[in-house]
This record gives C-alpha cells, sequence and structure tokens, in this order.
C-alpha cells in the first residue's frame, strides 16, 4: 500500500483555487520532493496531508488514513516539520523535547537518544529562541521523529541554513526513509532533490505538471543543453534571442544555451562563439521547470 | 515652509495616512474605540446610582396596629423602601438580612403601640446590612428623621413619639474596607484570569506553535483544560495574598469560614478562566483578545455591586449583573466573610457561575479550530 495516496485533492481560499486535481501516490520509504516556484501551492498540500487544511475538492488518504475523517488517527502517525519554527522559543531544547514526548506518550530514554542523534545534549538547557536557524531546524526534525512516525512531512526544512545542517539534516531524511519511513519535502533547493529524492513533483499555480524521478522529468521535458566553455557574458548576451535558444545562462564553465533542438543549439553556438568549445550536456532542473512554467502559462493563455 | 519643513509633513502625512489604513482594515479595534464609550456612557449614566431606593426590607411587627402602619407608611413613601407582605418572625428576618435578600429589618418591639399611646417614647429597631455603607447611608438617614417628622401626626394623640434604634449589622463602623477588601479577590481574580487566558490560544497563533499543537494528537479539550489548571493555582496565591493584607493590614474582621470560601471560588476562578479561554478562540490577535477581556471588565466591575449599590441599578442593568460571576462572587465572599453565612445560604450563588463557566468552555471548544482552514 502507498503511504500517500491522494485523487483530485484541491483547496480554495476566497473563491481563489490554490491547488487543484492534485493525484499523487507515493509509495513506503520513498523520499519525495515537492518542488514550485513561491505560492504555488506546495505549503497548502503539505498542510492538507497533515490535516492541518480540509480539502475542498477530492480525497485523500495518509498512512492509510483518510484526511478528513480519520485526523486523530493521521496526527499519531505523521511527522511534521514547518517552514517556520513551529516550538516553543521560550523553553529550552530539552523542555521543547519532553514536552513532545509527553504529548505522544513517550518514555524519558527516547530524549536522551534524540539529543545523542541530532547533537543536542549541549544546548540542552539552552533556550530554543537561542538557537541559531540551523539547531532550530534540527530540534523541530527530532521532535517530529521523537515518536517514529509513517509519513515525515518537511515544509522548506533547509531554507535558510548552512550546508553542514543541511548535510546533517539529508543524512537523517535518508536513515529514516532506509527504515521505511516516507519523506516528503518541499525546497527550492535543486541540488538537493538531484542528490536525495526519489521522485519529484513540480507545482505551478496550484496544478502539478510533471511528476517522476529526476531523469524521467528531463526526459520528458524533451529539452537538449549544449555548454559553450570558457565563454563569458558577451556570448550570453549574444546568445539570447537567437533561434532555438529558450534559456541562457551564464556558469561558472561557460554559457549554458538550453531549446528544444540539440541541432539549433550546436548551430547557435558555433554561430556567436565559433573560437570556443561546445558540447552538449545534460539540461538542468531548473530550466526544465523554466520550460514547463513557460508551456504552461502559453496554454492557459 | 522651509523643503525640510515640507519633507517633514509629507512623512508626517505618509505615516497618518498608513495608519488610518490599518484602522479601516482592523474593525474590531475600531468598533472598540467606538464601543467603549457607548458602554461607558450607558455605564455611568443609566446605570449607576449612589443612591438606591426600593431597598428590600423585611418588618417584625408583634402586635400589628394602626401606628406601626402609619410608620411603615410614612417609610414607605420615602420611596427607600420596598417592604414584604407579610410580617416575620425575628428569626426570618435575621436569616433574610444574613442571606443579603433584605437589607433592612424593622422591629416593632412587643407594645410598641401602648408605648407610643402613653408617651412612653418606644424605640422602633431597625437592623441594617451595613457591608456595603454606600448603600444604606441615605435609607438611614430617612429613618432617623421620620421621629422627627411624624412627631404630633398622630391623630388624638398629641404626645406620641418614638424613637429609632439603628443596629448596623456585620459592619457596625460603616467602615468601607470591610466591604471593599474581601470583594477585592473576586475583582482581581477577573481581571487576571481572564487577560492571561484570554491571550493564551492567540499567542499560540501568533507565534506561530499552534501549527505544531494542530499536527500534534492533542484534543481541544485537553489544549484548553491544559492552560486554564496553572492558572487556578495562581488564583489562589492571589487570594492568599489579598486575605492576608484583609486579616492584617486592612484588620476586616473574619466572620465566617476561609476554608467556604476557597472551595467556592474554585468555580470562580474556572469561569473567568473559560471566559478568557473563550476570547482567546475568538480573537484574531493578542491585541484584540485584550480588548474583549476589557469588554468583560468594565460591566463586571461596575454593574456587580463591587463599586456602586447593585440595588440602585435599574432592572436592566440588575440583570446583566446576574449573568456576571463577579456579583454572585461578591455575594458569597461578602455573605461568608463578614456576615457567617452558612454553605446552605450562599450555594444560591454558585449555581449561575457553573451554568456561566460551562457555557464559556462549550463555546471555546466549539470555536477552537482544529484546523487553519
Amino acid at each position: 500500500m502507498n503511504a500517500i495516496e491522494v485523487v483530485g485533492l484541491g483547496k480554495s481560499f476566497a473563491d481563489q483555487w490554490v491547488v487543484r486535481d492534485l493525484t499523487l501516490s507515493i509509495r513506503r520509504g520513498e523520499i519525495f520532493a515537492f518542488l514550485g516556484p513561491n505560492g504555488s501551492g506546495k505549503t497548502t498540500t503539505m498542510r492538507m496531508l497533515s490535516g492541518l487544511l480540509t480539502p475542498d475538492a477530492g480525497h485523500g488518504f495518509c498512512v492509510g488514513h483518510d484526511l478528513v475523517r480519520e485526523r486523530q488517527a493521521l496526527r499519531e502517525r505523521i511527522g511534521y516539520v514547518s517552514q517556520h519554527f513551529s516550538l516553543y522559543e521560550d523553553l529550552t531544547v530539552r523542555e521543547n523535547l519532553d514536552f513532545v514526548l509527553r504529548i505522544h506518550g513517550k518514555a524519558r530514554r527516547v530524549r536522551e537518544k534524540s539529543m545523542d542523534r541530532f547533537g543536542l545534549r549541549l544546548l540542552a538547557d539552552q533556550l530554543a529562541g537561542k538557537l541559531s536557524g540551523g539547531w532550530k531546524q534540527r530540534l523541530a526534525l527530532a521532535c517530529a521523529l521523537v515518536h517514529r512516525p509513517d509519513v515525515l512531512l518537511l515544509d522548506e526544512p533547509t531554507s535558510g541554513i548552512d550546508p553542514e545542517a543541511r548535510r546533517f539534516f539529508w543524512r537523517v531524511i535518508q536513515e529514516e526513509a532506509s527504515t521505511g519511513c516516507t519523506v516528503m519535502i518541499s525546497t527550492h533547493y535543486l541540488d538537493e532533490v538531484q542528490q536525495y529524492c526519489d521522485r519529484l513533483a513540480y507545482l505551478m499555480h496550484g496544478r502539478m505538471l510533471i511528476i517522476g524521478t529526476v531523469h524521467e522529468v528531463i526526459e520528458t521535458s524533451g529539452l537538449a543543453a549544449v555548454q559553450i566553455l570558457r565563454a563569458g557574458f558577451e556570448v550570453a548576451r549574444k546568445a539570447e534571442h537567437q533561434p532555438g535558444v529558450e534559456h541562457v545562462a551564464q556558469t561558472t564553465s561557460g554559457v549554458l544555451l538550453t531549446g528544444p533542438d540539440l541541432k539549433s543549439l550546436q548551430a547557435c553556438a558555433a554561430r556567436i562563439a565559433p573560437a570556443l568549445p561546445a558540447e552538449a550536456v545534460a539540461p538542468r532542473l531548473e530550466e526544465v521547470f523554466l520550460h514547463l512554467a513557460r508551456s504552461d502559462g502559453r496554454n492557459a493563455a | 515652509m522651509s523643503l525640510r519643513m515640507r519633507a517633514g509633513m509629507r512623512r508626517l502625512l505618509a505615516i497618518v495616512a498608513k495608519e488610518f489604513i490599518q484602522m479601516r482594515r482592523d474593525r474590531l479595534t475600531f468598533a472598540m474605540m467606538i464601543g467603549i464609550p457607548i458602554i461607558q456612557l450607558t455605564l455611568f449614566g443609566f446605570a449607576i446610582n449612589t443612591d438606591p431606593k426600593h431597598l428590600p426590607a423585611a418588618i417584625v411587627v408583634h402586635e400589628s396596629s394602626a401606628w406601626s402602619r402609619a410608620i411603615i407608611d410614612a417609610a414607605a413613601r420615602t420611596g427607600y423602601f420596598d417592604f414584604l407582605d407579610r410580617s416575620l418572625s425575628h428569626q426570618q428576618a435575621d436569616r433574610l438580612l444574613r442571606r443579603g435578600e433584605v437589607q433592612f429589618v424593622l422591629e416593632f418591639p412587643e407594645q410598641f403601640s401602648r408605648k407610643l399611646v402613653r408617651g412612653e417614647h418606644p424605640s422602633l429597631l431597625v437592623m441594617a446590612d451595613a457591608t456595603d455603607p454606600v448603600t444604606i447611608g441615605n435609607a438611614l438617614g430617612v429613618l432617623a428623621t421620620m421621629p422627627e417628622q411624624l412627631a404630633g401626626r398622630f391623630p388624638g394623640h398629641p404626645n406620641a413619639a418614638f424613637g429609632v434604634v439603628i443596629h448596623r449589622q456585620y459592619n457596625p463602623e460603616g467602615i468601607t474596607q470591610y466591604n471593599i477588601v474581601p470583594a477585592l479577590m473576586g475583582v482581581i481574580l477577573t481581571m487576571t484570569m481572564v487577560l492571561v487566558t484570554s491571550v493564551a490560544i492567540t499567542r499560540e497563533h501568533e507565534r506561530g506553535t499552534m501549527e505544531y499543537l494542530l499536527v500534534s494528537p492533542v484534543h481541544p479539550i485537553e489544549v484548553m483544560m491544559g492552560k486554564l489548571l496553572p492558572y487556578i493555582l495562581v488564583g489562589y496565591l492571589q487570594v492568599a495574598l489579598v486575605l492576608l493584607a484583609a486579616i492584617f493590614l486592612f484588620h476586616v474582621p473574619i466572620r465566617g469560614s476561609i476554608g467556604l470560601v476557597l472551595a467556592l471560588m474554585l468555580p470562580f476562578i474556572a469561569a473567568n478562566l473559560a471566559m478568557g479561554i473563550t476570547f482567546s478562540t475568538m480573537a484574531r490577535n493578542q491585541m484584540q483578545a485584550m480588548q474583549m477581556s476589557f469588554f468583560f471588565f468594565l460591566p463586571s466591575i461596575l454593574l456587580s455591586g463591587f463599586m456602586f449599590p447593585f440595588r440602585g441599578m435599574p432592572d436592566w442593568a440588575q440583570w446583566l449583573g446576574e449573568a456576571l460571576p463577579l456579583t454572585h462572587f461578591l455575594r458569597i465572599v461578602r455573605g461568608v466573610l463578614l456576615k457567617q453565612a452558612q454553605a446552605t445560604e450562599v450555594l444560591v450563588e454558585l449555581w449561575p457561575i457553573l451554568i456561566f463557566f460551562l457555557l464559556a468552555m462549550v463555546v471555546a471548544v466549539v470555536r477552537y479550530r482544529r484546523t487553519l482552514d
């Protein structure tokens, strides 16, 4: 059985649909990334899956529990880390953990294990409000995991935290997934998605535009890319508005051209920078999503 | 106007315009700013009266006669007294006085009429519930002048005259502190308990911690009770402080059972906490919650009989007052501590407090949102 199963899920605020017709299945133990620009409906979807919001359309199950009718049972089996720190800033690290343990009826020794696992022991008596962003998120993740949830919902948990904390975060997520916990994470960091996530979905204006593995998503987009090595800003400027070039990006290696046809891109590279070497590369997720967004805009128009 | 002044004026107007926009959006605050003066005008203008009339009074007449009826009629005509229809025994009247059902007892002693006719100058005994000296002040003043006013008005008996002996029960010296200090327990509890809990839920929303509570398996009633229980203890600490001050600082004569007051205090504290929690589920932010609390304090303090005589208010204000827990708690605390009232005599005041608590809790639990919808 899938850990998350939703069909035609929708949510509106003030007659405006924020999430529309979302159909999704996520397997047990899968790390699933939820991507999309701000306001695309990622947080709303997470909140519907955690029972924080009531869907206005469709239906769904999370760990086998109906999202509307079995909220109480659902809450026992999910862990949730919100975009903003939602624990008590005027309690210490230890007190926050104790509070969560008592709510879930867990033994005190779980706290000790948790503090060791998340490296919180030295900060145990520090007020949560005085922690840095990275440590706050560690504490939030520790609290979300004390009751060994079956599904972990993480809403942009790595935003604004340093690379070391992010790396630690992902290590814990991978450990949890390996024990069968399903992780759904929303993020803007595409490198993290490529590196750690099994599958991803891209949302735009509340609609899911694409779903699959990173490879599948790139394949499905039908895009190709050419890297003009050592090319600078002048070449990038020339590449814009060239036929067949959809996106131009200045990278550390040179200029990356992306478009629907490889031959057109190669021809363009030869035309605007004949002296520089150019090679075909895999398109990046960033350009794929920009392409999808643009196509979606054209279709909507 | 210099360039600098013009720039200053422009910035000032920008802030004024922004404040107006925010004021328009925060309709509750705007309504409060208009509503509070209206409430104050209504309460101070129409409800509060420091010269109460039509105070309930009992009569103890050992032998009914034209003379005693004449004196009662004369007293009733002053407008200060509403006499019960029938004459009571001394014990019955005393019980009504202790329970606060009557404010005065007028007792015509045995052979009052005979002594009056004979010119022996008998005394009319007046027992007054003096716990609130303000309430009875003018009425007693009127009674004291009655012998003078009625002198020579008894047909056929030009020498007939009587005196008035007044017993100020429960507070013979008419010391205001005796009435105010025990009642302060109720006022302090109302102010602090409602205020503290009114921000309890809104604070969770504002700090973002509500999101955690809502995804956790905590039930609404558990959240409510969890937030109320610690403050019950705080309430008792406050009461202990006031009681110590009442005894050792203000030397209030404590005649009744402190234990009984402490026991009956529990539903009162709970009722105020429940009211605060209800406000907390209605308000969108802590500021609104505090404003709502103010809407509750104002009538509680003005209409409960704490500052102004309850019986001096018009009927509509008394009905409003009867709905407030503080009104009943003041009767309990003054009744027990100052008048030595027993549990059976004050239990009647407990029911309205319990009903208020239940209603407030039901509203709070119903209004508590289990989602962010």
